[in-house]
């Protein structure tokens, strides 16, 4: 009987690069303009995604001062949930890959 | 005598609004504008911020966010504007309520706004316009809602 094969096989390396890619998160982008009131954006930061008042101000700041900020990240399917409720009180949402 | 803002948080947990009937006449109407204006023409440049993309680099992918979603986001901005005009008249507002007059209010202002292209300067109109004092009066009003909703914690 002749001995099993022992040497490695060599792994596929596009299958493990696609997976990576499946699993690299979605950010959640709110982008500035002149019309959203500042404490109204902080008070929906803090409804929909529960952040205390500190960081729902600064993630407030950062869209007002940078013009963009990454309020959230995760899966793609709950990310289009949060773009979702951002459009439901009227802020400027978008969403895209990381990387 | 203490002088009490015109939105704020009963102890009930409802809010209570005291606006003179001029203005109520006002919030009565808006809603039923924005909603005719949306039902006319969805695609009109005054509206653009009432319906940002999702997806700003992949059409295919921001077709299907407004197949799934684009529905239940009427429907929200419908009620919320509804709302609004059949309780612009009351006193006293739930906490159900109080959430769609500030929605409504903000779908309302994205709209004026943008008509008025109002840019983050101050001022940038003549204060005596009749639609930017408008403009100018429901940012006010809302921002007396957000004041009367974050006391609540």
């Amino acid at each position: 009987m002749a001995p099993i094969a022992t040497a490695p096989v060599e792994v596929k390396e596009p299958e493990v690069r696609q997976t990576t890619d499946l699993a690299r998160p979605w950010k959640v982008i709110v982008w500035n303009d002149p019309i959203n009131l500042m404490s109204y954006v902080t008070f929906v930061f803090q409804k929909l995604f529960g952040y205390n008042r500190a960081k729902a101000h600064s993630l407030m700041m950062d869209v007002h001062v940078k013009g963009k900020a990454v309020v959230a990240s995760g899966p793609r399917e709950k990310s289009e949930l949060d773009v979702f409720r951002l459009h439901e009180h009227g802020l400027w949402a978008t969403m895209e890959q990381d990387g | 005598m203490r002088l009490r803002p015109p939105v704020r948080r009963a102890r009930s947990g409802r809010y209570v609004i005291s606006l003179g009937a001029e203005d109520r006449a006002v919030l009565r109407s808006l809603p039923g504008q924005l909603r005719t204006a949306i039902e006319v023409n969805r695609a009109d440049p005054s509206l653009r911020r009432l319906f940002p993309p999702a997806y700003v680099l992949d059409d295919e992918a921001e077709q299907e966010y407004r197949r799934l979603m684009g529905t239940d986001l009427d429907e929200r901005r419908a009620e919320a504007l509804d709302t609004l005009a059949r309780t612009a008249g009351a006193t006293e507002l739930s906490a159900e309520e109080m959430d769609a007059w500030l929605r409504a209010l903000n779908d309302i202002r994205l709209w004026l706004g943008t008509l008025l292209d109002v840019t983050e300067d101050e001022e940038p109109e003549p204060a005596a316009d009749p639609a930017y004092m408008l403009y100018r009066a429901l940012t006010a009003l809302q921002s007396l809602v957000v004041d009367a909703l974050c006391r609540e914690g």
